[in-house]
């Protein structure tokens, strides 16, 4: 029999506790006879009513039986045995007093301590069949096991609230016992309104008082899923956990968009279209690393950044920074402390294109070109080279050092032309080229790239026609070139003609260099690139 | 009585098989009791009441008319040997076999073309083990309302998976050595190269490109065991779509793995990968999952070991056609209905393991020379693990034991089918009694269990016409059990309750695979419920799941009016 499984439990504990003669066997038998023992007595006196609501959830967590109450809530719950029920406890007259309905609901029960809701297996009573006091009526099917559940009533099963298969939480009303023939009438009509209300396949949410307590909108609306279900019969692969998930927060896996590889529904995916957070344990797994950082010094910042942080967008990975992008992300935030301006000047290239394209077979690249421009500019203006250190002085360098901005895979890396002023554009580009080759080999010495006194990016390559750069902490200025692109100018005369220019914008510490420095810096620069004759002496 | 004396004379005094088969007979009850999980032939025969419940499964009468045809239609044996015993295949069978021939005095020698230690040490139970027992341990630490029962706090667990791999591995190669040193200390010869039968009591064995070596043997045991089974259609390319071989080795624990096959080696694939933090979704072509466990303890272990994991299932399917991963796309699984044969779904996971048992390996062990073919690759045998020819006949001196005859594909079984061997090629007739052989399930909670289910017990006792009992006890119960806050489980003891027999015990909670033993001992010795249940269990242990199981049996009166204890002992 089923119930023995739940029913040892207590006994032997008990046993072990009050004796040690192993060949005494409580049976569940002996030991149902035990708790009708104990029901009897306390129905004996209204004092002993206490006693009963202790022994209740003892029974039902323990014999399997469901506790079952009078249909009207407002009466105290004098639960057991009016006129038909058993015999014995009719003894005592008092309790008819305060009768008034014979319909009793069936409970789910709760059969085990973490029980919360119950599936009904099957009915081994049917309606309108008469029940006797002790017999199965009912087989559910908890978290743990499938138990019969047996009435501690006679009387007649009115109605079933629940049908097989269908799941009730702990508590709810699965059927309705009726004392009489007379009464069923009225059971099954109180059935119907059961079952309107609360039936677990009813549509609206409803959603258990508990639900109503979480802060967050259970369900975010799945509008951002919707454009991409119109392209026809899409197939939706989602995660076992994924679909466990969506099943238990009753999310449509329909509408929620896979970001998983292959556009799969992950479990993140429905926890998003759930509005939740993702959960503790995928976090704890996902940042699982080969090796083993110092965490637990770091464990303290780490876990009082991500408060103020948004919760990772769903199906994002943490890959940690390399030392190099720690360095960058070291550098960007530092260089918050800098006031900083820009000031754009757009400079004509018709020349330097020109020169560019006759010095290019000697190895020169347009990086040279610009960096010994910049440098040549910066001999004339030498605050643009200057830097401030401590807030309070200048710091006059006497080396112009042009660090350029270059991206090695996954990196960034400012390696440096040092005195671009004084070399000449040929030396200066056979200079550059060790250099990036040091870089690709991460063979740079730090003199080679932490010396810079200004820097040049350039993204004119990408066709950017303008941008801004973060200055680098220790540096006065920085300057970022866009792209040369023919350009319709008209001249002071009125006449129109196509020019190639260039955008450059300048970033400065606005501490030590002020708008106008700049602006006359960026003059010279300009005049230097449109008279690039300088540039080859 | 009178069919084993009709087979002693029916036979040649040169086979000496039968040779001390009426001495047997005579002192048959101390000899039995000494072979735990043995079970002889003699205890049928010696006149106690036990044999009344249909143990003894074969007929006495059909092979003995075999055994003295085939002795006769054979060609000539050498007359002297090399060996007393050649084993094939140094896997657990042919382990058991040679330390139990060794024991007995034989000239033994074993050959073996891979690796000692077989799948069982290499590929199979002992790598898992070692993979089960680091997934216990993360489930344990992972499970922040277990640990906060028990008072404790623990950091996000984590792991290293080469290390975890590596753990497998060294204990794989701990066991093999293990292994190796104990055959070469007790003087067995160890033979490299892949042996073959080349007549009666012949053996070729060697390496590729290298000659041949013929040796003889008085007898000969085959226990080349067997290999992954992969339904066809089924493309294992050993990184995306894999067997149990590749994945005890952990190159890579996939965010979502698709397992065919609900078994043994399912389950404990998927309670590996499900700590690790893989998703699983298991492919079962019966309609149930963990097909051949008894069904309330399947039902049960479902409950725990699937439904609240990582896991979801399709059952009633075939894979019929699954493709690795590749040219960018997933692992693609066909599933067709099992009974349609429609085509029903299509997955699309990262890796496909395939656990759909395993297949004979019996290919070039020159089966043909004695005028044997196997079925289905398993090499049919009789209940002695004697080799019958394609008439039918038995072929003398020629065994075979564990995977490759597919009687029960367990490693101990193996050892214990070689063991049986030995005992008979020495002059002790012994039949194994299978139910008396224990099968676990080391997933966590473990299942165990021993003897028939409640359905197969069922049946017999409809056509035997005897009465069927239960008894069921929880773990909840025990206070063992909830000490360790492992409280989940449940044990059930399946019995005649008209005499005491115990016809199954199936547990499943905390440490089943090291309970069962009680029960299977029981079933090998024929003890009954109403004797050992008077045995003490020392408090508190989990062994006192099996003592309540006992005392809650109901046993009738009638089988109880001998003493438990035979002749009680003053101390």
């Amino acid at each position: 029999m089923q119930t023995q499984l739940g029913s040892a439990a207590f006994p032997r504990l008990l046993r072990r506790s009050l004796s040690y003669i192993p060949s005494i066997l409580y049976s569940l038998h002996s030991l149902l006879n035990l708790f009708h023992f104990f029901r009897f007595l306390s129905n004996s006196s209204p004092q002993s009513q206490k006693h009963k609501e202790m022994a209740s959830p003892f029974l039902s967590n323990t014999t399997i039986s469901f506790s079952s109450s009078l249909s009207s809530s407002s009466l105290p719950r004098i639960a057991p045995s009016i006129p038909f029920s058993s015999i014995r406890s009719n003894s005592t007259p008092r309790r008819i007093l305060t009768v008034r309905s014979k319909i009793r609901e069936i409970f789910m029960p709760a059969l085990s301590s973490t029980m919360t809701e119950g599936k009904i297996v099957s009915w081994v009573k049917s309606e309108g069949d008469v029940l006797s006091k002790g017999e199965s009526v009912v087989v559910v099917e908890s978290d743990k096991a499938d138990m019969d559940v047996e009435t501690f009533y006679d009387g007649i099963l009115a109605a079933i609230v629940v049908g097989e298969g269908e799941t009730a939480p702990v508590g709810a009303a699965i059927g309705i016992l009726a004392e009489t023939e007379d009464e069923i009438a009225e059971a099954k009509a109180k059935a119907a309104s059961k079952s309107g209300a609360s039936t677990p396949s009813a549509p609206p949410p409803a959603p258990a008082p508990g639900a109503a307590s979480t802060p967050a909108p259970p369900k975010s609306t799945p509008a951002p899923a919707a454009p991409t279900v119109a392209e026809g019969p899409r197939k939706t692969v989602a995660t076992p956990f994924a679909k466990k998930l969506a099943k238990q927060h009753k999310v449509d896996i329909e509408s929620v968009v896979g970001t998983g590889p292959y556009g799969r529904i992950t479990p993140e995916d429905i926890e998003a279209a759930a509005g939740l957070s993702p959960s503790k344990k995928n976090v704890g797994l996902a940042v699982v690393v080969e090796t083993k950082p110092a965490a637990p010094a770091k464990a303290p910042a780490a876990s009082a950044a991500p408060s103020s942080l948004p919760p990772p967008v769903p199906g994002s990975t943490v890959v940690p920074f390399t030392t190099m992008q720690a360095a960058v992300s070291k550098n960007m935030v530092e260089s918050l402390s800098v006031p900083t301006f820009r000031v754009g000047y757009p400079v004509t290239t018709d020349a330097l294109d020109a020169l560019y394209e006759k010095v290019k077979p000697k190895g020169v690249t347009m990086t040279a070109l610009l960096a010994k421009a910049a440098a040549m500019a910066l001999a004339q203006h030498p605050l643009v080279n200057s830097s401030c250190k401590d807030g309070k002085s200048f710091t006059y360098n006497s080396n112009i050092n042009i660090a350029v901005a270059v991206a090695i895979n996954g990196g960034l890396i400012t390696p440096v032309l040092q005195d671009a002023d004084k070399l000449d554009l040929y030396l200066l580009s056979q200079k550059w080229k060790e250099l990036v080759e040091k870089a690709r080999a991460k063979q740079l010495q730090p003199q080679e790239y932490n010396s810079g006194t200004f820097t040049l990016s350039n993204l004119g390559m990408f066709g950017v026609d303008r941008f801004d750069a973060i200055l680098p902490p220790g540096q006065g200025a920085i300057m970022a070139v866009g792209a040369s692109k023919p350009t319709v100018v008209a001249d002071a005369d009125g006449f129109f003609s196509v020019k190639n220019k260039m955008l450059v914008n300048v970033t400065a510490d606005h501490r030590i260099i002020y708008g106008a420095d700049l602006a006359a810096f960026l003059q010279t620069f300009s005049k230097i690139v449109e008279n690039p004759e300088s540039l080859t002496l | 009585m009178h069919s084993i004396c009709f087979q002693a004379t029916g036979v040649p005094r040169s086979n000496y098989i039968f040779d001390s088969c009426s001495p047997a007979l005579a002192i048959s009850k101390p000899i039995n009791l000494r072979f735990c999980g043995l079970r002889k032939e003699a205890f049928g025969f010696s006149g106690l009441t036990h044999s009344s419940s249909g143990r003894v499964r074969f007929s006495s009468r059909g092979h003995s008319k075999k055994v003295s045809a085939s002795a006769e239609s054979n060609g000539s044996p050498p007359k002297s040997f090399d060996y007393d015993l050649i084993i094939i295949g140094a896997g657990v069978g042919g382990h058991g076999a040679a330390l139990h021939a060794v024991e007995k005095g034989l000239k033994t020698a074993i050959i073996e073309g891979d690796v000692v230690g077989g799948t069982c040490v290499n590929r199979g139970c002992v790598p898992s083990k070692a993979l089960l027992a680091v997934s216990g341990k993360m489930r344990e630490l992972q499970s922040e309302h277990h640990m906060k029962a028990l008072g404790l706090q623990v950091s996000a667990a984590g792991y290293d998976r080469q290390g975890v791999a590596d753990h497998a591995n060294n204990l794989a190669s701990k066991i093999r050595s293990n292994l190796t040193n104990s055959m070469k200390a007790l003087g067995v010869d160890i033979l490299t190269g892949v042996g073959t039968i080349v007549g009666p009591q012949k053996v070729k064995y060697g390496k590729v490109g290298f000659p041949d070596n013929i040796v003889t043997a008085k007898n000969i045991i085959i226990a080349t065991g067997s290999v992954p089974f992969v339904p066809k259609g089924i493309e294992v390319d050993g990184k995306t779509v894999i067997t149990s071989d590749h994945a005890l080795k952990l190159e890579s624990v996939p965010d979502w793995i698709a397992i065919v096959g609900s078994g043994y080696i399912g389950l404990e694939f998927s309670d590996v990968y499900t700590a690790l933090g893989s998703e699983v979704t298991f492919i079962e072509a019966l309609d149930q999952l963990m097909p051949g466990f008894d069904p309330e303890i399947g039902k049960l272990a479902q409950r725990v070991l699937i439904n609240p994991r990582k896991i979801d299932y399709h059952t009633g399917v075939f894979a019929t056609k699954i493709t690795p991963a590749k040219d960018g796309k997933p692992v693609i699984i066909e599933l067709i209905d099992a009974k349609t044969k429609e085509p029903k779904d299509t997955l699309e996971v990262y890796a496909a393991l395939i656990a759909t048992g395993r297949a004979p390996f019996t290919n070039g062990l020159g089966l043909e020379n004695v005028n044997v073919v196997t079925q289905r690759g398993f090499v049919p045998v009789d209940e002695r693990m004697r080799v019958i020819d394609t008439n039918g006949n038995l072929v003398p001196h020629l065994y075979c034991i564990g995977d490759a005859n597919g009687k029960m594909m367990l490693a101990h079984a193996a050892s214990a089918q070689g063991i049986s061997v030995v005992e008979q090629v020495t002059g002790r007739d012994h039949v194994l009694n299978h139910l008396s052989i224990p099968a676990a399930c080391f997933t966590h909670p473990e299942i165990s269990m021993v003897g028939l289910t409640e359905p197969q017990a069922r049946e017999k006792a409809q056509k035997e016409g005897f009465e069927v009992g239960v008894a069921k006890t929880s773990f909840k119960a025990n206070t063992k059990a909830l000490a360790e806050n492992e409280g989940e489980g449940l044990a059930k003891l399946i019995y005649r309750p008209d005499n005491g027999e115990i016809l199954g015990v199936h547990i499943f909670g905390l440490h089943a695979a090291d309970l069962i033993h009680e029960a299977s001992n029981a079933i090998a010795l024929g003890t009954r419920i109403q004797d050992i249940k008077f045995a003490v269990h020392a408090h508190p242990t989990l062994s006192e799941v099996l003592d309540e199981l006992f005392k809650s049996a109901k046993v009738k009166a009638a089988a109880l009016s001998h003493g438990p204890v035979s002749e009680p002992v003053a101390v």
